[in-house]
């Protein structure tokens, strides 16, 4: 390996968290001979200027008129301009909306192996990706065969590491060249759910089921969730009974979290459900039934009423923090 | 409209997972199959598009002599006709894109439907690989499409949102939940299913780009302390979470 190629994703002012996890990943692979660069895609320098923080010398900025409204196929192609540019072997995406429409079509332009939602990359003898398989009942440890190699890393599993000294970084600006043929695919609006914290990009996400019994009784979740500064959950039964929006839905077919605490209330922690939290850092479950297969994956466990318990559980880390 | 619906074959999500003697592969003696739940809902979409508008519908998948059963499935429920595309047993994402995109130049489509992940690998890659391959746009993990006049408009799942997608035919569509309620094959239409023919075809070969060395079942390593809903546990988890976790 001799290039890393890093997809850095602009948010608001700055990256968003994930960028930051996935250069300190790249710098863990990257040993002593290979160079890193980063490429930002319709963004300005500003928004990366603290990558130096983390060890990133070299930053490509990428803009064009047909980048200003975002498309996916137009991205992929300024991503593999850059790619050539630096002869990149290795391009790093995080696993997230975008850039699971991003990575597979970088590795077929390069004609790279590719690995998605990997939860660990080591380099020995080439680069080793695990991932978790079959809902994360298992996971697998896979080798890339060809030269070339594309990864994608899960969100708040790689830990964002700050350099030993920050580095100073060069801003390189590109203009790809992309025609209208680029701009197959495009995004005419955006509906952001503004003040409420995704349960992907949160911190902390506490999590009702249907031991919650109603969509009213969520604001005890959602107090324990503000006291935190997290996000609100849901199981897929909740989700279902439409108490909560599917956004929130945790598990095989909702959102795959790894917050660093999770805490899951009223949830009897059925497979499909923990295949979505179980690699959270921190699992606190709270049920009355002690028999719930959820204190199998939890570090910590309540067995209660929930009702009682969340009221005295908030007004307690409230005094704490 | 001719529509493309791709589908795999994978263990009921509520199989336990058991690592076959070759230490890569589950074993798979007792392992109940079904369509990958993701492309029920590719199927059930391409249905209705075609009840709408008119058109066949044809599932492949790529897999071999047992894959028949999932695509007997695809028949109950109502597609035109399926291809089975016989090839290795555990293939890996490229070997499968490629030969999914060999399909869609013969057949042509229209509208390609995918999965959002097969909830096996969850390598959650074909659908964007197949429209690079193919040279089409694609989108991803779409919860509402609309197609009218040859133009698509798709909502898209993102983090803490979602957003609007315009593309025009021949385009690649991947499923998300929300995006309908696949129907129930009805009985009568799972026996009539049985006689219908396959369309049987042989895989090209397509070098592999990654083999796995190695499969494993995570090991718990969670301390699973537990306690009691009394005052004395409840200060006890924050202390522990405070000091000892260091999470809050
Ligand atoms: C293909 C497929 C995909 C699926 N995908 C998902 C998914 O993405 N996410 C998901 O969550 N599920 C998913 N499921 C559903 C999953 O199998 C379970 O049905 C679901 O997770 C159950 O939700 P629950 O834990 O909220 O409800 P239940 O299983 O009913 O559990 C409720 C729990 O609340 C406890 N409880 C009740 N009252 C109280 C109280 N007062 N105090 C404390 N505890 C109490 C009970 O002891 C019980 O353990 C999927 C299923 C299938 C087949
Ligand atoms: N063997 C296969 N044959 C046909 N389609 C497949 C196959 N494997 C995956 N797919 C399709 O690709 C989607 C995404 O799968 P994956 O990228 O493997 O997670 C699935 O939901 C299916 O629609």
């Amino acid at each position: 390996m001799k290039n890393i190629l890093v997809y850095l994703e602009a948010q608001g002012d700055g990256l968003k968290r994930i960028s930051y996890e996935v250069i300190s990943a790249a710098r863990s692979i990257a040993g002593d001979s290979a160079r890193i660069y980063g490429v930002l895609v319709a963004g300005n320098s500003g928004q990366a200027e603290n990558v130096g923080e983390y060890g990133l010398t070299d930053v490509i900025v990428a803009n064009h008129i047909l980048l200003e409204r975002y498309s996916s196929t137009a991205v992929a192609a300024t991503i593999f301009q850059a790619a050539e540019s630096v002869g990149a072997d290795c391009l790093l995406f995080p696993a997230n909306a975008a850039g699971l429409e991003l990575e597979p079509r970088l590795a077929v332009k390069l004609s790279a192996g590719y690995v998605a939602d990997c939860t660990g990359l080591s380099a020995d003898d080439g680069i080793i990706a695990t991932k978790p398989v079959y809902a994360g009942k298992a996971q697998v440890k896979t080798k890339v065969e060809t030269d070339k190699c594309v990864f994608s890393l899960r969100p708040n599993v790689f830990t964002a590491t700050k350099a030993d000294s920050p580095v100073s970084t060069n801003f390189t600006e590109m203009v790809p060249e992309l025609t209208d043929n680029d701009v197959s695919v495009v995004v005419t609006s955006v509906d952001k759910n503004e003040g409420t914290l995704d349960v992907l990009e949160a911190d902390m996400v506490v999590s009702g089921g249907r031991g919650v019994k109603s969509a009213e009784n969520f604001n005890l979740i959602e107090s324990l969730a503000e006291v935190l500064g997290g996000a609100v959950g849901a199981s897929r039964a909740v989700v279902d009974a439409g108490w909560r929006p599917h956004s929130e839905q945790v598990g095989q077919t909702g959102k795959t979290v790894s917050p660093t605490l999770y805490v899951a209330c009223g949830i009897s922690g059925a497979i499909q459900h923990m295949a979505g939290m179980s690699t959270s850092k921190v699992i606190v479950a709270i049920n009355k039934d002690k028999d719930a297969p959820i204190f199998k994956v939890a570090d910590y466990g309540i067995v209660g009423d929930l009702f009682e318990v969340l009221p005295k559980l908030t007004d307690r880390i409230r005094e704490v923090k | 409209m001719n529509i493309l619906v791709c589908i795999s074959r994978v263990p009921d999500t509520a199989t336990k997972v058991v690592i076959g003697s070759d230490g890569n592969s589950i074993d798979s003696q007792g392992v109940k199959f079904i369509v990958n739940p993701y492309d029920e809902l590719a199927i059930e979409e391409g249905l209705r598009l075609r009840e709408k508008n008119g058109g066949v519908v044809t599932a492949v998948t790529i897999g071999t002599d047992k894959s028949t059963d999932v695509l007997r499935t695809a028949l109950a429920m109502g597609v035109d006709k399926v291809i089975l595309v016989k090839g290795e047993e555990n293939p890996d994402s490229f070997y499968v894109a490629e030969n999914l995109a060999a399909v869609a130049k013969d057949e042509n489509p229209d509208l390609i439907l995918l999965g959002r992940q097969s909830v096996d690998f969850d390598s959650l890659q074909i659908p964007s690989a197949l429209g690079e391959i193919l040279g089409m746009p694609s989108i991803s993990v779409v919860s509402k499409l609309t197609i009218e006049d040859g133009k698509v408009t798709a909502e898209r799942d993102i983090e803490g949102g979602c957003e609007i997608v315009e593309a025009s035919l021949p385009c690649i569509i991947s499923a998300q939940k929300g995006l309908n309620e696949p129907r129930y094959p009805k009985l009568p239409d799972i026996m009539k299913s049985r006689s219908k023919p396959i369309d049987q075809r042989d895989a090209a070969a397509a070098a592999s780009r990654t083999s796995i060395i190695g499969m494993e079942i995570p090991l718990k390593q969670r301390a699973g302390k537990i306690l009691t809903d009394s005052d004395d546990d409840i200060n006890e988890l924050v202390r522990m979470l405070h000091e000892d976790a260091k999470v809050i």
